[in-house]
């Protein structure tokens, strides 16, 4: 018999409908992977597994848990068998932790509310599960609070939670979407052990193909609210049928980025020499002691024009810091930026103007980034300000009408608000609000991060396409090597606020010399080589 | 945690030396020559430079600022015109009365505020929760000397359970001093409990939609325990805030429900200085006010701090 068995789940939120006829099993110590795009329904249908999805949310069908059906259990019944018998992992560890528990509560509440243990004593247990998890105590005390832990650590709290008291089921929703590269490899081995250890079934829901290759033993893939094909890993790679699926195989494989190589020669557009960022802790706190820490330690290097260099590197490693600085909206401490022949740190009034107008910037969020009360037409024409002579309202919307055809948007949509589109289509919005000005070079931070894998292939060949033809040169800041390989010319590896690593994208990403960089490239979830490697070592079904 | 403490306690310190020097020049600097306003315009001039000179207004500001001060430091705020006793005995006279009625209104606000939000925001959008939103509507917008009026009617005139006004004072004993001060306190109490229950309403429910909530419930707690043991603690920040705007607005904002009451507070004290132009009172009376509400605003400090480690550790 199996584990799980979810037959016919439909579900509705008020009236729309969220799950279409769900079906699926996962037998003990198996793990299925739930693989769609955000509004899929894959994690409504693991919160209707739990019985939390949102008020005013109606489910049918059944699920059953070893034969008991759950919908038809009480809340009073739900609540003995969530953390029990199923436990939840959920996306955001940072979030996902209560900020004002210390993470030794936290874990020993699983005790107390389900064992009946005393405080103490379930903490001792806390303490000796959290130690299983990874969590060592000469490392992480367990009187730690969880802002004073990293992204991986967080998560592994949360994961300590829900297999604290060993539940048959786990749901893991996108439990490593938030982290960096190499931590997700080690919660992913994390995860996998933990099945194997307790015979327990595992679904593991996320956007990212090249995760589940390499773990899932079945893969289910959704779209709005259906599953669209099914079967075992790996081999539904080779036979899947349904077109979504092929669609979002292909754009998982991003293909890699072949033109002919800029001469770098020509005068660069933009020349950073020596560039260094140090934060002054504040001094009044320690009472005089002032400390510095360095986000971004002596950088150096060029950007000729239409060329494309990626910036890769970790969450903290100085990326960002270093592209505000690039921007002149972010501290220079050290060393010179030198766009077009023009330094920011000197440039004022007009001058200041005209720098601008050669950088621009899109960045990751394209909900964030947009004022939700402007019009489309506003939002794309807010650059013009710095312009010296404004455009008319005719000519303002002309320019705004043109930019929005070349990021392949229509005229009309400059009446609209951001949202009214989709996220896709906001990213375009804030790639036309870039390149109005005509730039010479556009910053991208992490702007295609946040987007489904489909609607992130779309965008990355636009920006191909965009920088082809109008021969602007991008910095593309991300954490994703895949992105990079696909788009960028050369690429610099940022590690701890320095650059470890730079060179032509394919021989880094091929030959990494610095073992940092090696270690990326490891860690890197990859489809193809996930799939390699499952077909070598025959863990196919 | 200790170094944070100190940080704050002298930060705070400056503070108040910075309000003595506001307070200092818009009381005896901007508006011209007290004595004159004492004495009103048609004085006579040799009474006029006597009572400065009485009042050692003909000694130079900063002098002036320097010895205040001083006293201040001594406990001394200088003696009234129009009583002739020292301010501090005046002022303490009526904080007796004051600080017990803000003590008592903020504690029933208190009392009614956090159940009734609670009961709201677990019971958001249902009929209970629209019932006690509706009341804190009502509270906010009834006028307190109205009600107070109302609370005098029926409970001192009709029923006799209390009397209408007046303070015995405490040397007639405790009892008779508090049920003196229960009426007043009530009507004090009402607006408040209305604005601070809104208050831990929203709050609540904000920190109910939070993710951790989320995780709570999939560990297995019921939606009552989760409210009890995640919600509370993380909605309370906002409730201390207003708890701690409010009490130091009742301690001489209650004014007219002293009125109300003939309660002698430090209201009615700074009010009648005001009128009689006994700027060495208001100026101890602003003085205190302003220190009562740096204490209040490093107690509340200290209770952000309990409350949240990520305040304590100073990181967020």
């Amino acid at each position: 018999m199996s584990l799980l068995n979810v037959q016919a789940l439909s579900l509705t939120i008020g009236a729309t409908q969220v799950l279409k006829s769900v079906s699926f099993d996962v037998a003990p110590g198996e793990i299925l992977g739930i693989v769609g795009e955000s509004g899929s329904g894959k994690s409504m249908t693991l919160l209707s597994t739990m019985r939390l999805t949102p008020r005013g949310a109606h489910a049918s069908g059944a699920i059953r848990l070893d034969g008991e059906d759950l919908l038809a259990k009480s809340e009073g019944e739900m609540c003995t068998i969530r953390g029990q018998r199923i436990g939840m992992i959920f996306q955001e560890p940072m979030t996902a932790l209560n900020p004002v528990q210390t993470i030794g509560h936290q874990v020993a509440e699983m005790f107390t509310l389900h064992r009946g243990l005393s405080a103490r004593e379930a903490v001792q247990t806390a303490a000796q599960h959290l130690a299983q998890i990874g969590l060592t105590p000469d490392r992480v005390p367990i009187d730690r609070y969880p802002h004073q832990l990293s992204g991986g650590q967080r998560q592994r709290v949360v994961i300590a939670m829900a297999t604290a008291l060993s539940p048959k089921l786990v749901l893991a929703d996108e439990p490593t979407t938030a982290l960096d590269v190499t931590t997700q490899a080690g919660i992913l081995d994390l995860l996998k052990a933990l099945a194997q250890r307790n015979g327990a079934g595992l679904i593991f829901v996320t956007h990212d193909l090249a995760v589940v290759a390499s773990l899932a033993d079945r893969i289910a893939i959704m779209k709005q609210g259906e599953i669209v094909e099914e079967g075992p890993a790996p081999a539904i790679f080779r036979t899947m049928q349904h077109p979504y699926s092929k669609a979002l195989r292909a754009a998982a494989t991003l293909s890699p980025h072949t033109r002919v190589p800029k001469n770098a020669n020509v005068t660069p557009i933009l020349e950073a020499v020596d560039v260094g960022v140090s934060y002054q802790s504040s001094s009044w706190k320690q009472f005089g002691r002032a400390s510095h820490t360095r986000a971004v330690d002596g950088i150096s290097f060029k950007l000729v024009p239409g060329e494309v260099v990626g910036i890769v590197g970790e969450s903290g490693s100085g990326k960002s810091t270093l592209a505000r600085a690039l921007l002149g909206i972010g501290p220079v401490t050290h060393g010179s930026v030198q766009i077009g022949g023009d330094d920011f740190a000197t440039a004022r009034g007009t001058k200041l103007r005209a720098i601008r107008q050669r950088i621009q910037v899109v960045f990751q969020d394209p909900y964030g980034s947009l004022n939700p009360r402007l019009r489309v037409e506003a939002l794309i024409a807010e650059p013009l300000h710095l312009l010296d002579r404004r455009p008319s309202a005719k000519e303002r919307r002309q320019r705004v009408e043109t930019i929005l055809a070349r990021v392949g948007l229509t005229a009309s949509d400059a009446d609209k608000f951001p949202h009214e589109f989709s996220g896709g289509q906001r990213q375009r919005i804030a790639i036309a609000r870039a390149l109005i000005l005509e730039p010479k070079i556009v910053v991208l931070d992490e702007a295609v991060s946040a987007l489904d894998v489909s609607v992130r292939a779309q965008i990355i060949d636009l920006l191909r396409d965009l920088s082809e033809r109008l021969g602007i040169a991008y910095l593309f800041i991300t954490h994703d090597l895949s992105v990079v390989r696909a788009l960028a010319d050369r690429v610099l590896v940022m590690h701890n606020g320095r650059v470890v690593e730079e060179g032509p994208v394919a021989q880094v990403l091929a030959k990494p010399q610095h073992a940092y960089t090696q270690q990326l490239v490891a860690a890197s979830p990859d489809l193809e080589t996930a799939l390699a490697e499952r077909e070598r070592t025959g863990v196919s079904a | 945690m200790a170094g944070q403490f100190l940080q704050r306690l002298m930060s705070l310190s400056l503070t108040l030396l910075a309000a003595t020097i506001v307070i200092f020049v818009v009381l005896n600097i901007v508006p011209g020559d007290p004595a004159t306003f004492m004495m009103g315009l048609n004085a006579d001039p040799q009474a006029l430079a006597q009572l400065r000179q009485e009042l050692g207004l003909d000694l130079p500001a900063w002098q002036r600022y320097l010895e205040w001060l001083g006293g201040l430091a001594t406990g001394d705020l200088g003696t009234s015109y129009t009583y002739r006793v020292p301010v501090v005995e005046l002022i303490g006279e009526r904080l007796s009365v004051s600080l017990p009625l803000t003590l008592m209104a903020t504690a029933l606000s208190l009392l009614v505020a956090l159940p009734a939000g609670i009961v709201a925001a677990a019971r958001r959008g249902k009929l209970t929760d629209a019932a006690i939103v509706g009341a804190t509507q009502l509270g906010v917008a009834v006028p307190n000397f109205w009600f107070a009026l109302i609370l005098v009617f029926v409970f001192a005139t009709t029923l006799h359970w209390f009397s209408a006004g007046g303070f015995p004072g405490w040397d007639e004993g405790v009892g008779p001093a508090l049920q003196a001060l229960v009426l007043p306190a009530i009507a004090l109490a009402l607006p408040q409990a209305a604005i601070l229950t809104r208050v831990t309403r929203s709050a609540l429910i904000e920190t109910l939609g939070e993710d951790f909530i989320r995780t709570a419930r999939a560990k297995g707690l019921s939606e009552s325990q989760t409210l009890r043991r995640h919600a509370m603690r993380n909605a309370l920040i906002p409730v201390l805030t207003i708890l701690g705007l409010q009490f130091t607005f009742l301690l001489a904002g209650g004014i007219i429900v002293e009125n109300v009451f003939y309660l002698p507070g430090l209201g009615r004290l700074v009010l009648q200085a005001i009128t009689q132009r006994d700027l060495i009172v208001v100026q101890g009376v602003v003085i205190v006010l302003v220190a009562a509400a740096i204490a209040v605003t490093f107690l509340v400090e200290i209770a952000y701090m309990l409350a949240d480690p990520r305040i304590r550790t100073g990181r967020t």
